[in-house]
């Protein structure tokens, strides 16, 4: 194939590993691993920015994935830190045992 | 200043019933006798006021303010002083005046003084209130007004059941009378677009033919209330129930002001019932039966209070009779002279059950004469000014009464109020004597206690007797006297439907009813007096009338029977099923209704958050499917 | 051209991504998220984002995933058992569906579209001429210099968070 990747083939690889991303934290069980499929959305998400970057001839796209990325790394110190907090206290990472706030 | 006339006692209770706790007796008795006192002072000034004026123009209207101000119709917080309402306040404030004084002495051992004289003012505020009204609503507020007070005055002592169940007697018996009252006002205003008097009076001729029904129904339904307030037949019987209350309050609200509430209005709209000859009719009649009936039970009654109301009720059929016949002068006359010598009889009533120790049986009483000499004097002007003995008061007014009666052509409503004068005359009587007179058949530790009034007691008594030897002669000569010359501006026609009578005739009717009366008197010196086992054996000789008689033709037990039961029975079985049922099952239902749906929303509240990542997901989805689908 | 390096690196994204929704032992997912953010890299390249490409094989690489690491580590936590053993698999299918259907629209939504989005004025040539680097970091530090300085108080407070929270 030739030519220049077009715009929505980026796209729709986002959408998809978006779409991975939330059936991870739906399906899966383990806390860390639910913040792993989180940390994959948030990437997807990247990938459309910067891809629109490109196409829109526009630097914003990046100076935001750069701000993501920032903020991701302080988000996930933070989570494992409440994660290891939790085991602390719970021996377990289990989400179906984490339900304190249940009504 | 007219509307000082019903503030200053207002302002009076307030003040006494906040913080009278905190005062001394003697700061309570001075600011409720004071107001009492300025209330009648500002009355006299402006009786003299309105005498200074023309005959035509007497009348004077103040304004406080607007009350109700909706499209066309409007209330106004008004007064109205002409000659009928003048003489109302001053004896509204005078006789009530005299008895805040008499009540220092009476309720002096009482521990709720403070909360008596603030009801007592209170109750004089809003009797002013009812006779200074320029309009029917506010003289509505002061009829309401009278009716609470009298229901928290009857059941003053309301640790005791028979006078808390006296007091709601009394007041759901007015209650009857009020609402017909309302029905009334209703009328007046789709009918008149006003309920100011003077605007009513105006247009009420336009607006109802003479002799209609319409005029007589809503003349009827405003007699319907007076019959509630003024004790008539059939709504009498809360009156002589009335009497579980002070002896001040009888003298008060039982005598003087209250019930004669009915008779000033009656009077006040006597061009309504001009209108309505028929209602008028009905007026006269229903006043001349009570009268009779009401003498008919006083005969035989033994408790002394008990006698003297079922007077008041046969002296208020008195009253109606005479503004059922047109002459509404003699009926205000009537009402004033009443005033004076009804008060007083109670007054004295009071001194002696005070120096009794509270008995209040005359068949427990004699020979009390020598030990309370003024109590005892009282009462004899008293009873013969009921009686109508000349030259007290109560001859002058009722005389002229019973010639209008005859003058008009009601022959035998005549004959039933000479009946009656007789009636009163031995009932009197037989009450004077059985107390004052003869041996003494007081209990043997009573005679311990028995004292004469103090001062605070006494002086009431002796203005109240000057009052009722002499206020009578204000009508002298009958119906031409400075008394109703003063009121011709109030009272445009004097109705004397029938013949013109000479005088001479009229000085015969009022020889044949003082000899009525005169016979009553006679007839109780010897039987009560003279030779007691002869009422005794009298009595025995018609067992069933006098049981009747005593039992007060068992009308209390009709009404209890035929009335009471079956309304509280519905009212409970209403209750039971529908209050119980429907109206707190809907409203405990709505509950249920909340807490299970809440119970079920709970639910959603997992604590498990991919289960919320879920439900954020199916927001997603519709938001992008719309967007994408259809947007 | 650009499709030959394309395509191997969107297929390995989506497998990676896939093996890290799949796979049962934390490790081997954390490895594979690590393959997906090697792939991503790859495609920042190609999208001539220099700088985003080399950032994001430094940061979520080598920082984040090597955090994770540690955690996986420290915690030993276990295994799980596969999605069609657990007691709430209709719940999981509710998901799986509803996820399918979300992609579709996705994709309707972005393929029935035409991109109108205003051009700017860093088109290739320009950017490659000045320097990817470069001209991000002078963005940053005229236009969005407030954005940095907030994110530096943001990492800062992390800090004191995860110090915080890691505390006995």
């Amino acid at each position: 194939m030739t030519g220049t990747v077009p715009l929505n083939a980026y796209l729709i690889l986002s959408a998809a590993l978006f779409a991975i991303g939330v059936i991870g934290v739906l399906i899966r069980r383990n806390a860390l691993i639910i913040f792993m499929a989180i940390e994959l959305m948030l990437n997807a998400v990247n990938l459309s920015f910067v891809a629109f970057s490109r196409f829109l001839a526009s630097m914003d796209g990046q100076i935001i994935v750069f701000f993501v990325m920032a903020v991701a790394a302080a988000e996930v110190a933070l989570g494992l830190a409440i994660i290891i907090a939790l085991y602390r206290n719970k021996e377990s990472v289990n989400v179906d045992e984490i339900n304190l706030l249940r009504g | 200043m007219i509307w000082l006339i019903p503030i200053i006692p207002l302002v009076g209770s307030l003040v006494v019933g906040l913080m009278g706790r905190r005062m001394r007796r003697s700061v309570v008795a001075i600011i409720a006798c004071g107001s009492a006192l300025l209330a009648l002072l500002l009355s006299l000034d402006a009786f003299t006021r309105l005498l200074s004026l023309p005959p035509e123009g007497r009348l004077l209207r103040q304004s406080i303010g607007p009350w109700i101000a909706s499209g066309d119709f409007s209330v106004a917080f008004g007064f109205l002083l002409d000659p009928l309402s003048a003489i109302m306040a001053l004896v509204v404030s005078g006789v009530g005046f005299l008895i805040h004084v008499y009540s220092i002495g009476y309720m002096a051992e009482d521990r709720d003084y403070n909360r008596f004289f603030s009801l007592l003012n209170l109750f004089l505020a809003e009797m002013l209130v009812l006779v200074l009204a320029d309009n029917y609503l506010l003289l509505f507020v002061g009829w309401e007004g009278v009716g609470l007070c009298s229901y928290l005055l009857i059941g003053f002592w309301f640790e005791r059941p028979a006078a808390a169940s006296a007091g709601t007697k009394a007041f759901l018996v007015n209650r009857i009378g009020d609402a017909a009252v309302v029905v009334g006002l209703i009328w007046m205003v789709f009918a008149f677009g006003s309920l100011d008097f003077q605007i009513v009076f105006t247009r009420a001729p336009a607006a109802f033919l003479h002799g209609s029904v319409a005029a007589t129904v809503l003349s009827l339904l405003l007699f319907a209330g007076a019959t509630g307030k003024s004790a008539q037949l059939p709504l009498y019987v809360w009156l002589p129930d009335a009497m579980e209350g002070p002896t001040p309050v009888s003298a008060l609200i039982h005598a003087a002001t209250m019930v004669t509430a009915g008779v000033y209005l009656i009077a006040r709209s006597a061009p309504l019932f001009h209108l309505a000859p028929v209602s008028l009719e009905i007026v006269a009649w229903v006043g001349g039966l009570t009268a009779f009936y009401a003498a008919s039970i006083a005969l035989v009654q033994t408790d002394i209070k008990r006698v003297i109301a079922y007077s008041t009720i046969s002296q208020l059929g008195y009253m109606f009779l005479g503004l059922g016949v047109g002459a509404y002068a003699a009926g205000i006359f009537h009402l004033m002279t009443h005033a004076f010598f009804k008060a007083l009889l109670f007054l004295a009533a009071g001194s002696v059950i005070h120096s009794l120790a509270g008995e209040q049986d005359v068949r427990k009483m004699g020979g009390l004469r020598t030990s309370l000499r003024v109590t005892a004097g009282s009462f004899l002007i008293g009873a013969l000014a009921n009686a109508g003995i000349v030259p007290f008061a109560g001859f002058w007014s009722k005389d002229e009464i019973l010639f209008a009666a005859y003058a008009s052509g009601h022959r035998v409503l005549w004959v039933l109020g000479v009946l009656t004068a007789a009636g009163t005359g031995f009932y009197m009587f037989r009450l004077y004597f059985l107390a004052f007179e003869g041996k003494s058949r007081l209990d043997p530790h009573v005679t311990g206690h028995l004292h004469e009034a103090p001062w605070s007691m006494r002086l009431p008594l002796v203005l109240l007797a000057l009052g009722a030897a002499t206020v009578g002669f204000v009508g002298v000569p009958p119906e031409s006297g400075p008394f109703h010359r003063f009121l011709d501006s109030v009272f445009p026609v004097s109705a004397h439907e029938g013949g013109p009578t000479a005088p001479a005739s009229g000085v015969g009717l009022a020889v044949a009813s003082l000899a009525m009366a005169l016979v009553g008197i006679a007839i109780a010196f010897r039987y009560c007096l003279q030779d007691p086992r002869r009422a005794e054996a009298l009595a025995a000789r018609y067992p069933t009338l006098y049981r009747t008689l005593l039992h007060k033709y068992w009308v209390d037990e009709l009404y209890e029977h035929g009335v009471v039961r079956p309304i509280v029975s519905v009212a409970r079985s209403l209750s039971a099923s529908f209050d119980a049922r429907v109206v707190d099952g809907s409203v405990n239902g709505i509950a249920a209704l909340a807490g299970r749906a809440g119970g079920l929303l709970r639910r959603l509240q997992t604590g498990h958050v991919p289960a919320y990542v879920l439900s954020i997901l199916v927001g997603v989805v519709v938001l992008l499917g719309y967007l994408a689908f259809l947007g | 051209m650009e499709w030959l390096v394309f395509a191997p690196l969107a297929a390995m994204a989506l497998a990676t991504a896939l093996l890290v929704v799949i796979l049962r032992n934390p490790i081997y997912c954390a490895l594979s998220l690590v393959g997906t953010f090697f792939a991503l890299s790859g495609l920042y390249l190609l999208l001539q984002a220099q700088f985003i490409a080399v950032v994001q094989v430094i940061v979520y690489a080598g920082a984040i995933m090597v955090l994770f690491l540690f955690v996986i580590m420290l915690l030993d936590v276990g295994h799980e058992p596969p999605p069609w053993l657990r007691r709430d698999a209709p719940r999981l299918a509710l998901g799986i569906g509803l996820v399918a259907l979300l992609l579709l629209e996705l994709a309707v939504a972005i393929g029935s579209k035409v991109s109108h989005g205003v051009r700017g004025s860093y088109t290739s040539e320009l950017v490659n001429a000045v320097g990817n680097t470069q001209l991000i970091g002078r963005l940053l530090f005229t236009d969005f210099v407030i954005p940095f300085e907030i994110t530096s108080v943001i990492l800062l407070i992390a800090i004191v968070g995860v110090m915080v929270l890691a505390r006995r």
